[in-house]
Formats: structure tokens, sequence, C-alpha cells
């Protein structure tokens, strides 16, 4: 434990400039108390648990009360979309499936809908490929919804909440990795359809998730529902209405906790949403206990199409790739005795039989194929609102630049109007029930 | 969505006069000297292939020149509700006292999207419109992203904003460029205040100023640092990697197939 150091500070413009560094907290606020300056400004994070990442709160105190919030972020900007331009349109799955890290089927829903559709391709994209994605977008709602919870109960002190909520989003990430090899980063969904179909063990651990999640949700709606802990520290917090969720740009979960049912699953349908009946559950609360409802809501619902979606795989065969062999890589693999995915038919086609499919083969998967040029833009309702992709091609076979909309970036610009006037420890409930993901927000 | 687009896509319009006519008017459009003209007037978007560049190149596709045409706007019928939005854009743009000529330079429909390729000195003017007009109500502002196009003389910086109309279920995109020699465009942050993020995220890895912005700071990069990452003349950098011996070039210095 080491004192406040103040001295070396005195004269920044800043005025005096108190470090904390452990618990030192007795000093800092007699040094404070000394000072009898009533404003104080606080630097919460870049490393602080209840910022999601490394997202830094610049805040100006009166009190205990907030009277400006201001945000800094990049702290983990990696450059995903100026590296994606200098790899072919298929590896940039891989790269933007890493940007928001709690969504990563969405990203990657996001990117291949925007690249088939500069391609001209989104009619012949194998319907067993939409199912395939619908599941996999609502699993990943549902453990997105998990850690926003789960993160949530923990920044207020409630660990149970949050063992809960990762031990229920675990079993999502099981199943994750018996269809997609992966827990987090799958690159599973890929331009013309996904890598691999699922497999009788994957059908039989969904039906078990889908035996096993109600039970996970209503535990925890039997926590926090009613519990006035809960209530005091939610309702009527971080209040933000329609017009501040327009002007803001702010859509999802917090849009619809103002009472708006916008959600681009129903008012613009993609992978063949239209034919799955769900509802879009709004509360008109404009707070975080709003938000937190519909995210509940939201997981039921998503149960409800996930049920749809093996309904619909038992009576849809055929491919789960499009059958265009210049586009789609092959996708009929099989777990070989190294655990790695192969395709042994593809494999004895081209280096057995064809030298013509070997040299298609080599020039698809170095070279890659050619995208028309143009731009595209395609959204998807992901776990925290439009996540959008806007990619631009030349005519290569790279993207000429892949921007991402991500709705982590656009909503955290509603800190200050959710933490203003409030006091600091409802800063903690604005920011996590805004859900923001440092990961998508600095890209 | 898509079988909604093919739909209602552009017809081509149809010709009047005698099926020799019209034989007469193609064949004059097919000329192969008129055709290889208009060819070599386009832009030359890429040269060589094979990311060979030296002496060692015995492919002889080191001299093949690939020309693309300028964008060229789309004729009316645009189709879907696109021709209801540029014809209310226009008469709330007159009642604003400027001509949709003069503010939009270019009108594009490509793969079921509109495009309104705004001047930039009316940018602010035609966002506005977008966001007040009852029939436009364009209300949420999706993003905007920055583009380069260093081949586009005099207009080599492009932002580029997404649209959405809730009360319409409508999107349209506005595309703004600008030359890198005066890398200017007005924000519209005073409109669309969610904008503030996205013009502070594109100056900073675009270098487009956007003047009237409230506070046009670096967002993701750090305050001190030095050029605009995203440009196309900013290297991507890396540094060769070691394995088993054999060294592994960075990404942007690998065998390029564009």
């Amino acid at each position: 434990m080491t004192a406040p150091t103040t001295d070396a500070y005195d004269g920044a413009a800043e005025g005096r400039v108190f470090n904390v560094s452990g618990n030192d907290w007795d000093e800092v606020v007699a040094a404070v108390r000394e000072e009898g300056e009533e404003k104080l400004v606080v630097n919460m994070g870049p490393q602080h648990p209840s910022t999601h990442g490394v997202l830094r709160l610049i805040l100006t105190l009166d009190g205990e009360t907030v009277t400006d919030a201001r945000v800094g972020i990049g702290y983990l900007h990696t450059g995903i979309e100026k590296n994606m331009e200098y790899r072919t349109w298929t590896q940039g799955t891989t790269f933007c499936t890493r940007m928001d890290y709690l969504t990563p089927l969405f990203n990657e829903a996001s990117y291949c809908l925007a690249v088939e559709r500069l391609l001209g391709i989104e009619d012949r994209i194998p319907e067993r490929a939409s199912i395939i994605r619908v599941m996999m977008m609502e699993l990943n709602r549902m453990s997105s919804h998990w850690v926003a919870n789960a993160t949530f109960g923990n920044e207020l002190g409630a660990t149970t909440i949050m063992t809960n909520g990762f031990r229920a989003r675990e079993r999502v990430l099981d199943l994750f990795e018996v269809i997609t090899g992966l827990r987090m980063n799958h690159a599973y969904i890929r331009p013309g359809g996904v890598i691999q179909d699922l497999t009788p063990l994957a059908f039989e651990k969904t039906r078990e998730l889908l035996k096993e999640m109600p039970r996970e949700i209503s535990d925890i709606r039997k926590l926090l529902d009613e519990s006035p802990l809960y209530l005091a520290r939610t309702k009527d917090v971080a209040y933000l209405d329609v017009a501040g969720c327009m002007a803001l740009g702010v859509t999802g979960p917090v849009l619809r906790a103002a009472g708006l049912p916008y959600d681009l699953r129903k008012t613009q349908p993609y992978c063949g949403y239209e034919n799955y009946d769900f509802d879009i559950p709004t509360y008109d609360g404009c707070d975080v206990y709003s938000r937190y409802r519909v995210r509940m809501d939201e997981m039921e619902e998503s149960l409800k199409i996930i049920e749809q979606c093996l309904e619909k795989l038992q009576h849809t065969d055929g491919p789960v790739m499009i059958e265009d062999a210049k586009i789609g890589w092959p996708a009929r693999l099989a777990i070989g005795p190294d655990g790695m995915g192969n395709s042994p038919d593809h494999i004895k086609h081209i280096m057995g039989t064809s030298m013509e499919a070997l040299i298609h083969h080599f020039k698809l998967v170095t070279e890659g194929f050619r995208v028309p040029p143009g731009q595209a833009y395609a959204a998807v309702e992901s776990a925290k609102g439009e996540l959008a992709c806007h990619a631009v091609s030349d005519g290569g076979t790279r993207p000429w630049r892949a921007h991402f909309r991500d709705p982590s970036f656009v909503n955290l610009q509603a800190t200050a109007a959710t933490c203003v006037g409030g006091s600091v420890a409802d800063v903690v409930a604005a920011v996590a029930s805004l859900d923001p993901v440092i990961g998508g927000v600095d890209r | 969505m898509s079988d909604e687009n093919n739909k209602d896509a552009p017809q081509p319009a149809e010709t009047t006069g005698t099926d020799a006519e019209i034989e007469q008017a193609q064949a004059a459009d097919n000329l192969p000297a008129r055709a290889g003209e208009e060819r070599l007037s386009e832009q030359v978007v890429r040269t060589g292939m094979f990311g060979a560049k030296t002496t060692g190149d015995t492919s002889g596709y080191g001299r093949l020149q690939v020309r693309r045409p300028a964008i060229s706007s789309s004729p009316r019928p645009y189709g879907r509700y696109f021709d209801e939005i540029a014809d209310e854009l226009g008469r709330a743009l007159d009642g604003a006292g400027v001509a949709f000529g003069d503010a939009i330079e270019n009108v594009v429909v490509d793969r079921g999207e509109l495009t309104f390729y705004v001047r930039r000195e009316h940018l602010p003017e035609v966002a506005q419109q977008m966001r007040d007009d009852a029939k436009l109500r364009f209300e949420l502002m999706s993003g905007v992203s920055g583009v380069h196009y260093p081949d586009e003389t005099g207009r080599e910086l492009h932002a580029v904003y997404h649209l959405i109309s809730i009360t319409h279920n409508r999107r349209v995109r506005l595309e703004v460029a600008c030359p890198d020699a005066d890398p200017h465009i007005p924000s519209v942050v005073a409109t669309y205040p969610t904008a503030d993020w996205h013009e502070r995220e594109t100056y900073d890895f675009f270098g487009i100023i956007f003047d009237g912005h409230p506070h046009l700071t670096r967002i993701e990069m750090p305050d001190d640092w030095h050029g605009h990452p995203q440009r196309k003349d900013y290297p991507l950098g890396g540094i060769p990697v070691e394995y088993r011996g054999a060294t592994v070039p960075p990404p942007d210095e690998r065998r390029s197939y564009v």
C-alpha cells in the first residue's frame, strides 16, 4: 500500500491529482476533504472490473452525483477492419468473428450476408444453411444475454447471479464446441453457407439444452424479478426514452426496453426469419430493470426459435454450402483420427482423380474468389442491437473495405445521457445495462 | 428480399421502331472501334497480376491493365420504394430552396440498395430533410463509414452514411466525396447526434475533417498518433514470422492475387 502521491502533480493544469493504488481510501478521502474542492474528476478504468473490458470513464463528481461523464475508448483497438483488407473474402470471417467476442456468430453472419449480397448469391444460399445460421444466432443471443446479466449481477455484488449466469452460458458454449469445434471465434458461417453440417450428437445436445435452459432462466427470474434489492438498484435507473435512443442511435434491448418494438428479425427479415413464430418482447420502463426483463424474455423467445429450427432441419435435406465450385469451400467434413475436420471424399477427388479439381481447389483456397465491384450493407439483429457490415469491393479477391457498425460502439454513446445526474453507484448499473463489449467497440 | 428486388428491378426502357432500326442502332453501339475507344477511356483500376512487379515476371501478366467505367447513374424508374424517396427528397429540397440536381450529383441503385451521392456543401440540408420530412422520416442514422479511393482523383475520400426510417421501414445511403487535398465535409451531428462518434472514427481512420463537429478528436487511436491508419497509403505494418527456420513475410508483403 502506498500513500496517495499528490505533491508531484500539484502544479498540473487539471488541479491536484490523487493516485489511488490500493486500500488507501482513508488517506485520499482525508486529502480531498482538506482540499475543500467540491468538484472531483474520477478516472474509472480502463482497468476496472465493472467496465466490461478496457473502458475508461471520466466522471466529474459533485459529492456522490455525476455531473459529467465522458468515455475513453480505443484501448482494445486491433485493426481488424484494416487487416481484413489484406486477406481473402473467406478469411475475413476469421477476423470479424473476433470483434465482439460474445457475439461471434452475429459478426460472421452480418459479414457473410454483405459478401453474399455483393456476389449476388443471396437466393442461392441453401435453406439448410440458413436454418443452421438462425439456430446458431439464437443460441448466441442466449449466451450473450447470459453474460450481460451475469456480469451485471457480479458488479452489483451478487456473485450468485454471476456463477449461475456463467454456468448457463457454459451450456451454450459446450454446444458451440460440439457444432463448430470451438467455444468462441468460430468462423463457422462462411460466404455461401456454413462450413459444417450438424452431427447427430449436435441434435442430441441441442435438445438437451432446450430441456435444461428453461430451468436456468426461471431460477434467475425467481432470484431477480421481484427482489427488493435488485429492484432498488435497477428501477428508474439510467432512464433513456425512445427519443433519446433515436437521437443517439441506440438499438437492441435498450430500445425495446423503451417501448419501441424495433427488431430487424421482424422488420427486415434475413436468413428466413419471417418463417419463424416468435414475439418481440418490449417494456416501457426505459430503465435498467426493463432492459433486464427484455433480455430474459428474449432468451425465452430464442428457445422457441431454436425448437422450430430443429423441427425444420428434420424436414430439410441438402447441402449447407452453396453448390458453386467457384465460391463454396468443401463443407462435407468428417472428423479425422487427429481430431481435425476434413473432407475425405473431396481429398480423394482432388488428389486422386482430377487434376483440374486440384487446380480449382488450390486457386479457391489461396487466391480466393473475386467479388464484383460495388458496395453492400447487411444488418442483423445482434444480441446488442443492429450489427451491420458495410462491405466495399473493387472487383478483387480481398475486401476493399469492410466496416462494421457495432451496436456496442453506438450504444456506448448513451453513457452520458444515462449517467449524468445519477449517483456514482448507478454508473455501474447504467453501463452494464447498455451491455457494451469493448472488443466490438474498438474492433 | 432478393426475390422482391428482382421483381421490382428496373426493366430496360422499351424502344420504339421497327426491328431493323433497332438492329441498326444496336449494331452501331457494338462497333468494335467505338467499344474499344470507350473501354480505353475508362479508368485503370488494376495493373499486373500475381503481385509480380520486377523483371522476374515471366508470366506476361505484368503489363495487364484492368479498366472499369466510372460509377454511372441508374436510370428511372429505380424500383421498389426508391422512386418515392427520390421524388419526396426533391420536393423537400425545393421547399428549402435547393434544387435536387444541385444537392445530389448521382443516384445509384445497385443490389437492391439506394445511394444518393450528395455534394458535400449540401449534406447538412439533405440530412435535415431526410430526418424531418414526414414522408422521408429517416429518424435513425445507423453509422458513417469512410472509404478511401486513391485512384479517384479529386474525390479520393468518401464518407458513407446509412440511414434507417423506422416509420416507413426503409433504408437509404448517402455518399459524400471530398478531395484528399481539401478533406473537409460538413458535420451532421446537429441533425443526428449519434454521428458524433462515427465522425470521430472516420476522422481518426481517414483524416476527413468534419466541419462543425463539437470535438473532433481521435477516438480509437492514441491522441498523439501520426497518420490515419485505414487509408490505402498507410501500410498495414507487421513483422516477418520465423517458423521452423523459414520466414513468413508479413501479410502486406505476401504474394497478392488482387
